[in-house]
């Protein structure tokens, strides 16, 4: 059914895919949003949602949970974003979590990324009423991911039941939910890593200058480079941050989020290392590695 | 860098850029190597990268691997549930590349209580990997999983047979299963179907040619989905597109946004609405990379048009000198996925291209017998059940056979209260043509008759358990309506059992149609303009909300007689509870089959305590004072 596979590059294909997916949630739910991470594939996810719908803008605003502990040069790349493309955005922080100081140093990375991601996320999708919710999740980055629907359905409560989703036929998505029930939405759930830079080179989309190599303060911890990217991060006594050419694969919260070896300092640079690389894209991201499984869990309490 | 070297880079760059993508499933039945096959593929193709392998390692060594070898199915496995139990419970996606395709393979459950699973990894495939173990040969769920294939769509198969090793590489066994398998398959039209013995956990044949196969001298598995031609015949099919969204940013323009479906269309093109049939020709083809001059398949794109045409999602643009076919009325091929089996008659959704629509199911041809295809005569489809079905939909529908559009003759199958999703199916032909259908436009109307009654049509709908008191309370309104010289009719067990159901028992499927009817009935009556009475226990919230969606708002009253099990069950006019505790009679409303009550019904009347009289004053009470009276 889907078989126009010879006709179109792989790139084309999914472009066509994730905007049909992006007209589907418009047309069919009452209060979409779109998660925005900040990250490449937020990159991608956003200017996938500008083209779908030209020349209208995208028909909902952008929602981004703020930990607080995002690099600097992320919330800057986040407002210009917005304001350049005139879209909506909601900033939402846990007040609770903030007035209570938690923090990924003194609280661990678990109770961390549940008040302040995803008790967060809950909070905010509540809050505003969002029936549908984008995000920019791909399958190839982990295993439990690897498992879930483009539509994936939530409770009331915003809990992930892996072992009973609807089945999904074709393009057919069934987007029917009742009064506070939502789904999340994964347009990029069909992408590799390797494709959503490609796609990043073809369209030339701007991405946060964190992606690209250069000389950063770095801090080894546990074996990862963490960049010293404010005052917050405790030195160990003795520890002095160091120059380093690194880059980051991925993008989270700074104290939580490895920075890798690197010369690639432009788009090409990076797809040819994608090409040659050898390690997941998620070895840096501390928070996946407390078990296996760890994903999973956070999923189903209603981590994105 | 030389600008060579940069030319160079770019050009391995645009390359990378241009490959086609296969989308394949790989299916068949438990333990038959599946997730090691893709694990291998993945291994072979070096898409594993070291973090994975090292939780791979440790994974293996803590399920038990024997030996420090790496369980491939911990790979695809992903969910707690599924390394727990060491089975597959839903469809996994993995990626990997060659030189030639990108692959994306989705892992498929093999047990038989997840093939909804399968089928939802299948929808979206070009290629099926059937595996078969070398040793058992074809099983049941080999079978199942190829008719299943076949009846999604999927046109290009790969028999792996696998675990060759294990019976000594022997092209005997080999042979065996390939022509039983093929003999089997004559009936699925595959357009490719290619056999390969392999061994997943060693790779023979996998990626590289095994020098324990000699006698082997077709393509390795790798070599065969990086060439198999999967083009289908998208565009050389009638233009096809479902209109997803209308694009109206300011007063001057107005777009319909959409994915080509099938065929292709040109700017200056003549098209078509499907079912209002109105014309209009395409005026440009908008996206944000600027107007093309045409967009075929699977394009995503914005169509403007050159005359003011009324067009809404759900509609269907299609090439003006072939219209698809719209009609009510379908014959389908239809697999159940869910555990509350399919009723006959009972009010569904389902969604077909962007449109989505009242539908039931008015008749079970049959069901197939996945093993030897042979129709089986069925009242109700149960879940992994394939039958073919009449539907009826509240609205014409436009659509193609699926065998010819499958994107616009496919449909989902959606449950209207648990939203859930129930069910697949492909259209196989529209029973008659909608523009066909002209009901008798009659100068005598419901309001006509009712004007000459001075009295407003309504259905009293009285449900509850049984021994409530339903029937004494109806008529006992009955009696008083005619006192008021009111026309009224009463349908109840009494007369409708013995004469237009007696051919229908107490199972669930033949209580659903019996209200079904009930409510047909109900509703003839109120055109005639009558007061309707209806006395029947009506079990299923899903069957009264279908009875009150047949008529016109305020013309359906539900009123439920509202008593205690407990109390219905001393009462025990007929003995009936007393039989249904002791076995004698089934599918017992309260004993052994649920009471649905009603949600929110127009009246509840507290039967436990009060007399039939004084709620029979209520029911008039509440018609007179809401004018139903004149």
């Amino acid at each position: 059914m889907s078989a126009v596979a010879d006709r179109m590059s792989h790139l084309k294909r999914l472009e066509a895919e994730s905007i049909f997916i992006m007209r589907e949630v418009a047309a069919e739910f009452q209060k979409p949003v779109m998660l925005y991470s900040i990250g490449k594939d937020s990159a991608v996810m956003l200017h996938l949602a500008v083209k779908a719908f030209y020349p209208s803008p995208p028909p909902f605003p952008l929602l981004h949970i703020d930990t607080t502990w995002k690099f600097r040069e992320m919330i800057a790349f986040r407002d210009r974003v917005a304001q350049s493309l005139g879209l909506e955005l909601i900033v939402h922080t846990n007040q609770t979590g903030l007035a209570q100081n938690i923090n990924p140093f003194d609280h661990g990375s678990s109770v961390y990324t549940n008040v302040m991601k995803t008790d967060a996320l809950k909070e905010a999708l509540t809050l505003h009423g969002f029936d549908a919710a984008f995000g920019g999740a791909r399958r190839d980055e982990e295993k439990s991911r690897a498992k879930e629907r483009i539509f994936s359905f939530r409770t009331a409560t915003h809990t992930w039941d892996p072992k009973n989703q609807r089945p999904e036929l074709w393009n057919l998505y069934n987007t029917r939910v009742k009064p506070g029930e939502s789904i999340r939405v994964f347009p990029l759930s069909n992408w590799t890593e390797l494709d959503v830079w490609q796609y990043i080179l073809a369209e030339q989309i701007p991405v946060v200058p964190l992606y690209f190599a250069a000389k950063r303060p770095i801090v080894r911890r546990g074996g990862q480079m963490i960049m010293v990217d404010d005052e917050r991060l405790p030195l160990a006594p003795g520890e002095t941050p160091a120059q380093r050419m690194v880059r980051f694969r991925t993008l989270g919260c700074y104290p939580l989020t490895a920075a890798i070896d690197s010369d690639a300092a432009t788009v090409e640079d990076i797809v040819r290392e994608m090409l040659t690389v050898r390690t997941s894209e998620r070895a840096g991201r501390l928070i996946d590695h407390d078990e296996s499984g760890s994903m999973e869990k956070k999923k189903r309490e209603g981590y994105f | 860098m030389t600008r060579a070297g940069a030319d160079a880079v770019e050009d391995g760059l645009a390359a990378h850029e241009n490959k086609s993508q296969l989308r394949f499933l790989t299916c068949g039945s438990v333990d038959d190597g599946k997730s090691t096959l893709i694990g291998r593929l993945l291994y072979d193709t070096k898409l594993l990268f070291e973090d994975q392998l090292a939780t791979l390692s440790r994974d293996s060594r803590q399920h038990g691997a024997p030996g420090g070898d790496l369980d491939f199915a911990l790979l695809v496995d992903g969910l707690a549930a599924e390394r727990e139990q060491g089975i597959t419970i839903d469809v996994a996606y993995r990626f990997f590349a060659t030189g030639k395709r990108k692959f994306i393979v989705a892992d498929t459950p093999g047990h038989e209580q997840y093939t909804r699973n399968m089928a939802t990894g299948a929808s979206n495939s070009d290629l099926a990997v059937i595996l078969v173990d070398a040793r058992l040969g074809l099983l049941t769920q080999t079978r199942r999983h190829s008719f299943i294939v076949s009846l999604l769509g999927i046109r290009h198969v790969v028999l792996a047979v696998n675990k060759i090793d294990l019976v000594d590489f022997s092209q005997a066994r080999f042979d065996a299963i390939v022509a039983e398998y093929r003999a089997f398959a004559d009936g699925l039209a595959f357009e490719t179907l290619v056999a390969i013995p392999l061994s997943a956990r060693d790779g023979d044949n996998v990626l590289t040619r095994s020098p324990r196969t000699l006698w082997y001298d077709g393509p390795t598995l790798v070599e065969h989905l990086e060439t198999v031609n999967v083009a289908d015949t998208a565009l050389a099919r009638p233009f096809r597109m479902p209109v997803q969204w209308v694009n109206r940013p300011n007063l001057d323009f107005r777009g319909f946004s959409g994915t080509v479906a099938s065929g292709e269309i040109r700017t200056g093109d003549a098209i078509v609405v499907a079912g209002s049939g109105r014309t209009s020709t395409v005026k440009a083809i908008v996206t944000k990379d600027g107007l093309l001059p045409r967009a075929g398949a699977g394009d995503a794109v914005t169509l403007t048009l050159a005359d003011e045409v009324d067009i809404s999602r759900g509609d269907v643009l299609a090439a003006a000198d072939a219209w698809p076919d719209v009609s009510d009325q379908f014959a389908a091929h239809l697999i159940w996925m869910h555990d509350e089996p399919l009723f006959p008659g009972r009010p569904y959704l389902i969604k077909i291209g962007t449109r989505t629509v009242n539908t039931s199911i008015t008749e079970i041809k049959h069901k197939v017998d996945v093993n030897s295809f042979q129709k089986l005569a069925a009242k109700t489809l149960g879940l992994n059940e394939v039958g073919v079905v009449n539907l009826a939909t509240q609205q014409p529908v436009a659509f193609d056979p699926f065998a010819e559009v499958p994107q616009t003759g496919a449909f989902i199958v959606i449950d209207r209260i648990s939203n859930l999703t129930l069910g697949a199916g492909m259209i196989d032909f529209g029973l008659r043509r909608a523009t066909n259908v002209h009901r008798q436009a009659l100068d005598v109307s419901k309001a006509s008759r009712a004007a000459l009654k001075q009295q407003k049509p309504v259905i009293l709908w009285f449900t509850g358990l049984s021994g409530a008191g339903k029937s004494t309370v109806a008529n006992l309104v009955e009696a008083k309506l005619h006192a008021l010289a009111r026309h009224t009719y009463m349908l109840d067990g009494d007369n409708v059992r013995h004469g237009l159901n007696k051919n229908l028992g107490f199972t669930e499927v033949d209580r659903v149609e019996n209200i079904r009817r009930v409510a047909e009935t109900a509703k003839l009556f109120l055109e005639a303009g009558l007061i309707v009475l209806t006395s029947f226990i009506s079990p299923f919230r899903a069957e009264r909300r279908m009875a009150r969606e047949l008529v016109e708002d305020g013309e359906f009253i539900e009123i439920h007689v509202d008593v205690p099990l407990a109390v219905a069950e001393q009462r025990d006019p007929k003995g009936l509870y007393k039989r249904a505790r002791q076995g004698l009679i089934k599918n017992f409303t309260g004993i052994d089959s649920p009471y649905e009550a009603p949600e929110a019904p127009e009246l509840r009347l507290d039967a436990g305590t009060r007399s039939p009289e004084d709620m029979a004053e209520e029911v008039v009470a509440y018609l007179t004072t809401r004018g139903y009276l004149g």
